[in-house]
């Protein structure tokens, strides 16, 4: 077996050995993830304002959900 | 060297998680007891064998667990003369919102504290709130993931049927 074949080996064992340092977040894990700062809109009214804010502002059509519509202010 | 390259692929594989299934044996790990017969002492779901045990685990952050733990105290209250028990693993990593959440939602029956995780990983907890019910001799009959108010009576008939 060449030298090059072993090495190619270990490494890829190696990379596969790091790879399961990756790893998801369990169901029972998410109780930061559940606090509110961790959100990235803790207030959800609020966040729709700024981007209706920002939607008119930019004059572009409307990318957030704005339901009844018509007024054309957006 | 072929069979050293695989003996290393095969090492670096990883394994699968321990899962349970329908029918199979309850695991249990000893947890110290938050409240029931006797808070700070080590318990288990092994401590109730005997008894149909709904093996529910929950957590401050968990919303729909703002509606199980008083139904399944309801329904704990209404057949526990008949042999049955709610055996509820909190796995929150601050006790004092276990606490506080128990204070706003009282419980009548054992709340065991799992702050590692060491059980919902047994069992492979795939969402919040899970609840396992458990027959007399320790084998898991029923798995519950996630709660609405309208599961009250489908896990009230599975109680019922298998008591």
């Amino acid at each position: 077996m060449s030298k090059h074949f072993l090495f190619k080996v270990l490494s890829i064992s190696l990379l596969l050995v790091f790879v399961q340092g990756c790893t998801t977040v369990k169901a029972w894990e998410k109780g930061y993830l559940s606090k509110p700062e961790m959100a990235f809109a803790p207030d959800p009214m609020e966040q729709k304002i700024m981007d209706h804010t920002y939607f008119a502002k930019e004059a572009s059509s409307s990318g957030s959900a704005v339901s009844g519509g018509g007024c054309g202010c957006n | 060297m072929k069979r050293l390259a695989l003996v290393c692929f095969l090492l670096c594989s990883g394994v699968s998680a321990w899962a349970v299934d329908l029918g199979s044996v309850a695991p249990n790990a000893p947890l110290k007891e938050l409240a029931g017969t006797e808070p700070g002492k080590l318990s288990g779901i092994a401590d109730y064998k005997g008894n149909l045990v709904y093996l529910d685990f929950w957590a401050s952050w968990c919303g729909p667990c703002r509606q199980s733990l008083p139904i399944m105290n309801k329904i704990r209250e209404q057949y526990a003369e008949y042999g049955f028990e709610v055996v509820a693993v909190n796995v929150d990593e601050n006790l004092d919102d276990a606490l506080g959440f128990l204070e706003q939602y009282p419980v009548s029956y054992p709340v065991l504290l799992d702050p590692e995780g060491k059980m919902p990983a047994m069992y492979d907890v795939q969402g919040m709130p899970t609840a396992y019910l458990i027959d007399r001799k320790g084998v898991i009959i029923y798995k519950h993931e996630g709660f609405k108010k309208s599961d009250e009576a489908k896990i009230e008939a599975m109680i019922k049927e298998n008591l």
